[in-house]
């Protein structure tokens, strides 16, 4: 992998991720692609600890912390009051983790969307209330260990993507760190595209609550594309589907072995879930086929 | 330009004030009986009388989170509310205090369920006392016209948010003659709001991030430092609005309480019937008063005191209840009064709680009962 990233230094080191994080990693990819002329919102999750403590900050650029359950209304609020004063370049972006975007967030989202705000709005996605010590939100996919659902959760991973993408926004994406370059792009894609509320869903590895390696996040969610338990693609306008990266015939068994929070797992878990994984790609597939543009495999 | 006069609700008459204080971000959500002050806001936008953003929340609470942001990035924001709504706004309410935001918000008293209710009933805003924002009671439409122009101006100067109350039916649908401020008048008292710290990427600062015991307490007694500013600052912007418009109500109002033996204190449009209550005991040959509290966040201590002290007998009537306490002026009024010498005996009675009609006659009734009986140390039911 050789990316090469246009540092603006909106998001510098120094700030209290756990060493390898790749909440962390996104939000450098996500603000340093947006630049300067941005305004953040960010809710309570391990976003906010990395933005930092009052007074110290690692993000060069206006951060406002929201609640848990406001961050796209309080977007929507900074931006239309820019509009209201004449400024109309100023990025604003809500960068939320999927508890505050999936569950407790996600009456606020919607409404947005349906409103079609113009902001961007970025899930860093690491499947749990990480925060609060690894708890399961709607984003913890079937199976896994979090400390509320100990035996593994019996209910499958909300699909935000197609369910935003079902608000006929401007603009969604499914992006992950091990994809810098894929990331990069769609963030450039969205901050251009101006107008309209523009989602992107991230998936970032967390070390501690999916119990891998510090060095591990790139190969994990690398292999969460490779296996087609997370394909990367974009939707624009609610219709136009884009593949970007999809399976490549990894076995999903080893996306789950590099991980304690699947270490519970018996042969028959592993196949039932290798069989959704399957179940949802080709529903997906299906919509790059019969989609109004035509399913071109972007770069 | 000579003062206009309409024929206007209670809401109709907060309405043309918000078009007059020229706010540029107005979030939006529907509540009877609430309804008509933006419902009247988003002709006045589409007639092109106003300009302003409006936002179609989903909920109140997105509809405070988003009049916070707007706030702090520079904007003059309005929103209004009732009951449930407002409720629902708790957690932002705290929030929007806490972040220094000067939104004005109108709430139409209505009772909170469950079960059910329309009613006016002042629980729904004396449950937010202590989020730290700036509370006026209004008696009819006319002052809610006006107290929302005194209300920008203070909280901008104070930068703490403010709410303008006044009560279902009774005031925001009654139907009077209002003489409005002008626009000249207006835009002389409000100046353009612009706050010392926002969100500009010009100037990067961030807000609300995590602090330490020591910040937060320092934080918190900016805040109350601010909030005790209020009482001369309201009492100020009540004047110089008085001078504009011959229109002054004081942050409290002493009604004929010149040698009074007995006062009469409320709050809301409970004073109007108390008024005429105590302009026929004078006429009776009795010396009652009103003391009419209009401010009641920050609480006027010093002021009920003055009004109070020496006063034998005082009888608070409370249209709100929290149970296990009573009535929320009762319990305000006697701790404001304690210590303070030649302290009134303090009679707390619930009257038109749930909205019940209460006539002159009937606090005439609760005059004569008060003056037969010791006080009781809690609220007692009248009706
Ligand atoms: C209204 C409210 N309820 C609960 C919390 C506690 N809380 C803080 S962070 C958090 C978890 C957030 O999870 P997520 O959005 O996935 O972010 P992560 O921590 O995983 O980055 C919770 C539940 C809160 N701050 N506010
Ligand atoms: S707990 Fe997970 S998401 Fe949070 S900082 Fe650590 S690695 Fe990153
Ligand atoms: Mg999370």
């Amino acid at each position: 992998m050789n990316y090469q990233i246009a540092e603006q230094r909106v998001f510098n080191p120094g700030h209290a991720a756990c060493p390898g994080c790749h909440v962390a990693l996104a939000m450098r990819f996500v603000l340093n692609t947006l630049g300067p002329d941005t305004i953040a919102v960010v809710p309570p999750s391990c976003i906010a600890i990395i933005a930092g403590p009052q007074p110290l900050s690692s993000m060069r650029i206006p951060v406002y912390q929201t609640t848990l359950e406001a961050s796209a209304a309080s977007a929507a609020g900074i931006k239309r009051a820019l509009v209201a004063k004449g400024n109309h370049h100023t990025n604003v972006v809500a960068i939320a983790g999927d508890g505050g975007t999936y569950d407790i967030g996600f009456q606020a989202l919607s409404s947005a969307a349906e409103r079609n705000e113009d902001i961007i709005y970025v899930c860093l996605d690491n499947e749990g209330y990480m925060n609060t010590g690894s708890q399961k939100s709607s984003a913890t996919p079937s199976r896994a260990y979090t400390t509320s659902t100990p035996s593994g959760k019996p209910t499958p991973k909300k699909n935000v993507a197609e369910i935003m993408a079902a608000h006929n926004i401007p603009y969604m994406a499914t992006a992950t760190t091990g994809y810098p370059d894929d990331l990069a792009r769609k963030v450039a894609r969205a901050r251009d595209m101006k107008g309209g509320l523009r989602f992107i869903v991230v998936l970032t590895p967390c070390l501690d609550g999916w119990g891998i390696a510090d060095d591990d996040g790139p190969k994990t969610s690398r292999l969460a594309v490779e296996s087609g338990i997370f394909p990367l693609y974009e939707v624009e306008n609610g219709n136009r589907y884009t593949l970007n990266h999809g399976p490549e015939g990894a076995p999903l068994a080893g996306y789950l072995a590099r991980q304690q929070r699947y270490g519970h797992l018996s042969p028959a878990d592993v196949e039932f879930l290798q069989a959704e994984v399957d179940r949802n790609w080709e529903r997906l597939q299906a919509k790059f086929g019969s989609a109004t543009g035509a399913a071109i495999k972007g770069g | 330009m000579s003062a206009q006069r309409m024929l206007l609700s209670g809401n109709h008459a907060v309405s043309h004030a918000v078009r007059l204080a020229r706010p540029s971000v107005i979030p939006v959500y529907p509540i009877t009986p609430q309804t008509p002050i933006l419902e009247q806001i988003t002709e006045f936008l589409a007639k092109g009388e106003m300009a302003a953003e409006v936002m179609t929340m989903e909920s109140e609470h997105s509809a405070m989170a988003a009049a916070i942001t707007a706030s702090l990035t520079g904007a003059r924001v309005f929103t209004a509310t009732a009951s449930q709504g407002l409720l629902l706004m708790h957690e932002m309410l705290h929030w929007a205090a806490g972040a220094r935001a000067p939104i004005v918000m109108a709430n139409v008293n209505r009772t909170v369920g469950s079960p059910w209710g329309f009613w006016p009933d002042q629980t729904d805003s004396l449950a937010q006392r202590d989020v730290g924002w700036i509370q006026y009671y209004c008696e009819n439409g006319q002052e809610s016209h006006d107290t929302v122009l005194q209300a920008f101006r203070v909280a901008e100067q104070v930068l703490l948010p403010a709410m303008v109350i006044h009560e279902a039916f009774y005031v925001s649908h009654a139907m009077e003659a209002i003489r409005l401020v002008s626009q000249d008048q207006v835009d002389r008292y409000l100046p353009p709001f612009n706050p010392p710290h926002r969100l500009d990427p010009e100037r990067p600062e961030s807000i609300g991030n995590t602090v330490l015991q020591g910040m937060f307490q320092r934080h918190r007694r900016d805040m109350g430092q601010a909030m005790d500013g209020v009482l001369e600052i309201a009492a100020r912007a009540d004047r110089e609005l008085a001078q504009l418009t011959g229109r002054g109500y004081g942050v409290v109002e002493r009604y004929r309480c010149e040698g009074a033996d007995f006062v009469i204190a409320t709050m809301g449009s409970m004073a109007g019937t108390a008024r005429e209550a105590v302009d026929e005991l004078r006429r009776e040959g009795a010396s009652v008063g009103l003391l009419k509290v209009k401010l009641f966040r920050p609480f006027p201590v010093q002021g009920i005191r003055d009004a109070l002290s020496g006063v034998p007998k005082v009888m608070v009537l409370d249209r709100n209840f929290a149970p296990g306490t009573g009535g929320v002026l009762f319990q305000e009024l006697k701790a404001a009064l304690y210590g303070a010498r030649r302290a009134p005996e303090v009679h707390g009675y619930l009257a038109g709680v749930g909205g019940t009609s209460i006539s002159p006659a009937a606090i005439k009734a609760m005059v004569d009962c008060a003056l037969a009986e010791e006080p009781s140390a809690c609220s007692v039911w009248k009706g």
